[in-house]
């Protein structure tokens, strides 16, 4: 939470005057049982002037009205400080978020991600703006009422002392039992949701498998345990108000025996006895407000660890000290290793090879070979664990991330498109892309027709994660944007998969073509989509087991031939 | 989604309260008693401090007859204050739970229409957030509601029984308060809605691009999101700004009503007091203190019903959510006489089938398609040709627009939905698993099966080996959506889930796409071996994987243009054996 304090820098003076205001109202609260009491021995003394009254009770107003001028101060400067606070929180978060790298990315998991920067930030806020409100508010109360009280008369002080511990153990003590109980109900909670979460998601499978029903009474034991944990923890926190209630009368009770005791002695009047019952009364509330107030604050402070543990991440991406250019190939691997943590086997193990300007290279595999992996190091999305990746001879590490990616366009794996406009999408690769250039782009991407069949054309709206375009229109856009950045090298991760054969031929014929001749990386599962690349890479189980031409591999590469020969029969070869 | 009315959301809120009708009564009773003992313990200490008399002993025996009295009101008002929260928790707790409950059924039954046309976050959101929201404003609402209205009628029957100008007073100031939270209460309603819009747009915002990070990071995009993002930040912040300051006025504003209230009864009742005025009451120092601290009271409630009702408008607007997806027009039921399917035999006709997903853009029309039982039916044609539609329609994932689907002759629109699923066993291009272990996933569509079954059909789509290499084997549990699966591990297993059950009917739509070929060929005997037998549709791009089929049906555009054997095909020189040479035509 600490670390998070930053983020009201800019929001200092309003975080200082919210509770000075607050402080300021209570203030004038507390001024309120003095002035009836002092109206009250008014009375008492017998001769009663009407003008003192009117007076003490003018002053009653007054009090209300500068207690009300404070309070909206203290709301609006605390709702300003809160609602700035989580402004900058989630800019920042958002912005951190954005700078992790692919292995932070897959250790938290975007789920993660996705809950930190909305409920977790709220959660924050909320919390923010009460404390502003009230943290020094309800203790100031409650403390000034004590005060108060010791200096009406000590004995009534120590009756307020001691009913401020007991209630202090009370409502404490129920909090801390109920508050783990509550992170229990947060847990079932979070089941539920996940539940609901894949009905949807997977809502084909499961109404194929006629899952329905089992999928609702499943459901309903989720959340049935949650209903259960619910109501268990909501019958401790029940505890609070009748508890404290009794403990505010036995300390009344105590109270006006001591006052008793005190009128006969003659040393406290009426009007004192009837001021020490009023701040008695007020102490309650406030104390309720301040357990309240702790919870909300409790949660605050977990969401807060978590989105401090969040922005507290480092990249691990290492920055490289760019040494002397070594002349030779423009892409070389020389002796790369990849460990994705401490997995036993490393995802990629002593890979070499260069690559020229210009050529087409194929990479070919089984799954879980380390294709994905092998084109994710040129644009230095992970770090080798040994060995390094040169770009003109210089280790991608050194090379900054930003001018590095800038040359490298990349085609997923997974067709992703964003909510926008056809265009907007495709300017993703370049902010300055002219519809010439992108029309070209996506006629070269072999996607003409899908644009060509939406009448928006280029200005078609793509509903959230493409969801109106076929998995193989997306494909082919995407293809289409990464080629409207124009890169020196074009990566295409097993792009071509949802592309028929025709299309996958016309795509590869095209790209041949591009004017500013791309060195292109092709990720595929089939022969026929990289038998005519300069240099074919084939891997198995993160090792190098053949590169060359087609030709070439079909001679030497066993596994390479058992691959080829899976997709076509040999006479067709 | 229709946004259905205030008035109707109310009316649907009462109506889901109608099963707790005891229970709400037996809160209501105990939240009387509990007003009545909170209203009855300060007039015994009222009485306490009529006995200090100036100048002369208070008598102690008095005192704790008094004490005695509070203490014994004071016991029977906690056991109601418990009682009555405890029943009420039970009432909101189980009300949530029957929401969530029918929201979850209506979501099995809603078509996928609405499903693939709404972003999912949109709906857990409702689902789970909106009804937790609604749970808490019901529970504050529930409470402090009833507590509330007793409160201030209790107070006013025993303020015009001690002094009833005072009483009159206070009956005439204190509406103040409740106008002033009122016109609050109605200013923020609107205020909140547009807060949780905005914040709406930017969870989907988020949810869409830090979903898809790497995609962002890859093209450099971070800036511009960062800018977009900070736009909408920048919209979310000012309207919450509005939102919660004007809902934080309620308090304050009421609380100076009510210290114009305190004050007035101060000098009235003082006033009353000095002058001794000839009234037909009885009128002391302890009944001012009293007055006084029911005008308190009396005010307070009013302080927290405007609370409530922010609370409300909030829970009223959650619940509006919740009913429009509860509310949707779920897909159309099975037929009244709808005759459950047994295991067919797998003939299945197409008859003048049109279907489009958009009223406006024709899609198929006049298809035709007759596939015999046991056949294999390839499906190609160019990317996005409709082949995924044709399988939305066999599985009756949407309806028809019109002609007719049959299968061994029943039209599947005269069998329920469960009975033709239960006949078809699907492997998707896009791979589903379910939060849970491999072997339950596996085990989906037969839950009886035994272990050395599921181990059996594993064995048979080439997992068990990638299986037992996982920390727990088949009981390793897979994390939502398939976890750190990769692609093609994923759809070993989705082919796992269909070799065990072993249906009548299949459709395998890329069902191997991210197998590589030498594991696929593997699969491929084992598919052979299952197609045998089965009427199959396969969709595929790899032609070498179709030309065995019994009948190929080309589509494009939607409609399918060619059908045949391979070779009939390939003898028509059209548009498949074009598709076909392109295979080799570099």
């Amino acid at each position: 939470m600490r670390k998070l304090l930053k983020y009201l820098k800019h929001y200092k003076v309003q975080s200082v005057l919210a509770p000075l205001f607050k402080l300021l109202e209570a203030s004038f609260e507390l001024f309120v049982p003095m002035v009836v009491s002092a109206i009250i021995n008014e009375i008492d003394a017998g001769n009663g002037s009407t003008s003192y009254i009117v007076y003490a009770c003018l002053i009653l107003v007054a009090l209300g009205v500068v207690g009300l001028i404070s309070a909206v101060a203290a709301q609006y400067f605390a709702a300003k400080a809160a609602v700035g606070f989580s402004k900058e929180l989630r800019h920042d978060l958002f912005d951190k978020m954005q700078s992790l790298s692919y292995s932070e990315i897959d250790n938290l998991g975007t789920g993660k991600m996705i809950t930190r920067m909305t409920s977790d930030v709220n959660q924050v806020q909320s919390g923010v703006n009460l404390v502003l409100r009230l943290f020094m508010r309800s203790p100031f109360i409650v403390f000034g009422a004590m005060i108060m009280a010791f200096l009406i008369d000590s004995f009534a002080g120590g009756v307020f002392a001691i009913a401020i511990a007991v209630l202090c153990v009370v409502v404490f003590g129920i909090m801390l039992i109920s508050i783990p109980l509550y992170k229990k109900v947060q847990g079932n909670l979070d089941k539920v949701t996940v539940a609901t979460r894949e009905t949807l998601t997977g809502a084909r499978v499961l109404r194929a498998f006629c899952k329905e029903e089992d999928e609702i009474s499943s459901y309903n034991r989720k959340n049935a345990e949650l209903t259960k944990s619910q109501r268990f923890v909501g019958k401790v926190s029940a505890l609070m108000n009748p508890l404290t209630y009794a403990i505010i009368n036995a300390a009344i009770i105590a109270l006006m025996y001591v006052g008793v005791i005190k009128f006969n002695s003659g040393s406290l009047d009426r009007g004192q006895v009837v001021a020490l019952y009023n701040y008695m009364s007020q102490i309650l509330i406030e104390l309720i407000k301040l357990a309240n107030l702790i919870i909300t604050v409790t949660k605050s402070f977990a969401c807060a660890g978590r989105i401090t543990e969040i922005l507290d991440m480092q990249p691990s991406l290492k920055k490289g000290e760019a040494g002397a250019r070594a002349s030779g190939s423009f892409i070389e691997f020389k002796n790369v290793s990849v460990n994705y943590g401490n997995a036993p086997h490393n995802a990629l193990d002593g890979i070499n090879f260069t690559v020229e300007r210009g050529q087409t290279v194929g990479i070919i595999g089984g799954t879980g070979a380390g294709k994905t992996t092998l084109i994710n190091m040129l644009p230095h999305f992970y770090d080798a664990k040994e060995g390094e990746v040169l770009i003109d001879g210089v280790n991608v590490n050194a090379i900054g991330d930003v001018e590095l990616r800038e040359k490298c366009g990349i085609v997923p794996q997974r067709a992703v498109l964003f909510k926008g406009t056809v265009r907007e999408n495709m300017q993703w690769g370049s902010n300055t892309a002219t519809d010439g250039e992108i029309l070209s782009a996506i006629e070269t991407a072999q996607a003409s027709d899908v644009i060509a069949s939406k009448d928006g054309g280029l200005d078609e709206v793509v509903e959230q994660g493409g969801k109106n375009f076929s998995g193989g229109q997306r494909q082919r856009l995407t293809i289409a944007r990464a080629l409207v950045k124009k890169p020196e090298i074009l990566i295409l991760d097993d792009s071509a998969s949802a592309l028929d054969y025709a299309t996958d031929a016309r795509l590869r014929q095209s790209l041949k073509k591009l004017d500013y001749n791309p060195t292109v990386f092709i990720v595929s599962q089939r022969t026929s989509s990289i038998r005519h690349a300069d240099k074919i890479i084939v891997l198995d189980g993160g090792r190098m087991v053949g590169s060359g031409t087609h030709e070439e591999l079909l001679k030497d590469c066993e596994i390479y031939r058992e691959i080829h020969f899976s997709q076509f029969e040999k006479e067709g070869a | 989604m229709a946004k259905p009315s205030k008035k109707l959301v109310l009316k649907r809120i009462f109506k889901q309260l109608k099963n707790y009708k005891l229970l709400i009564a037996a809160t209501i009773f105990f939240a009387f008693v509990s007003v009545a003992g909170n209203l009855l313990a300060p007039i015994f200490v009222g009485q306490i401090i009529d006995l200090f008399i100036a100048g002369q002993q208070v008598q102690l025996d008095k005192v704790f007859e008094k004490f005695a009295a509070i203490g014994v009101t004071v016991g029977i008002t906690c056991a109601a204050q418990w009682l009555t929260s405890v029943i009420n928790n039970h009432i909101t707790f189980h009300v949530v739970k029957d929401i969530r409950e029918s929201a979850f059924a209506h979501l099995q039954k809603l078509p996928l229409k609405f499903i693939d046309a709404h972003s999912y976050g949109d709906i857990v959101g409702r689902a789970i957030a909106d009804v937790d929201a609604f749970a808490d404003g019901l529970l504050m609402g529930f409470t402090q509601l009833f507590t509330g209205v007793l409160t201030i009628i209790g107070v006013l029957g025993i303020m015009f029984a001690m002094n009833w100008i005072i009483a009159l007073i206070v009956f005439v100031l204190t509406p103040l308060s409740l106008f002033v939270a009122k016109f609050i209460a109605s200013k923020t309603f609107s205020l909140f809605r547009k807060t949780s819009e905005i914040r709406g747009e930017q969870t989907a915002f988020i949810d869409e691009m830090i979903g898809n990070l790497k995609v962002v990071q890859a093209f450099g995009h971070e800036d511009e999101n960062l800018e977009k993002f900070d736009e909408i930040n920048e919209r979310l912040t000012k309207a919450s700004l509005k939102s919660i300051f004007y809902s934080s006025l309620t308090n304050p504003a009421t609380r100076f009503v009510n210290a114009v209230v305190y004050a007035a009864v101060a000098l009235a009742g003082a006033l009353m007091l000095v002058f001794a005025v000839p009234l037909p009451i009885v009128f002391t120092v302890g009944k001012l203190s009293n007055l006084l601290s029911y005008a308190n009271q009396y005010t307070k409630p009013f302080n927290e019903i405007s609370g409530v009702v922010t609370e409300l408008q909030n829970a009223v607007a959650c619940a509006g959510r919740i009913y429009e997806i509860i509310d949707e027009q779920p897909q159309t039921p099975d037929a009244e006489n709808a005759t459950v399917l047994g295991k067919v035999k797998g003939d299945i006709e197409f008859k003048n089938v049109s279907f489009s997903y958009d009223e406006d853009k024709k899609l198929i029309e006049g298809l035709n398609i007759t596939a015999k039982a046991g056949q294999r039916i390839a499906i190609v044609g160019p990317t996005g040709c409709g082949k995924t539609t044709l399988i939305n329609l066999l599985m009756r994932f949407y309806d028809l627009d019109g002609g007719q689907i049959t299968v061994d002759g029943n039209d599947v629109l005269s069998v329920t939905r469960k009975s033709l699923r239960k006949n078809y066993g699907m492997v998707l291009q896009d791979t589903w698993l379910k939060s849970g272990t491999v072997f339950e996933n596996i085990a989906m569509g037969k839950p009886s099966a035994t272990r050395e079954e599921v181990e059996e059909a594993a064995q048979a789509a080439h997992a068990h080996n990638f299986i037992m290499q996982m920390p727990d084997g088949y009981d390793t549990v897979i994390a939502e959506d398939g976890g750190n699966l990769s692609q093609g591990q994923k759809q070993l297993l989705c082919i796992a889930r269909i070799m065990l059950c072993l249906p009548p009917m299949l459709i395998l739509d890329e069902a191997t796409s991210s197998i590589d070929t030498r594991t696929e060929q593997k699969i491929q005997e084992a598919f052979a071996r299952l197609m045998d037998g089965r009427t199959s549709f396969v969709v595929a791009h790899r032609l070498s994987t179709v030309r065995e089929a019994d009948l190929i049906l080309v589509m494009k555009g939607g409609n399918i243009i060619e059908q045949g054997t391979h070779d009939e095909l390939l003898a028509k020189q059209g548009f498949y054996a074009n598709l076909y040479n392109s295979q080799f035509a570099i």
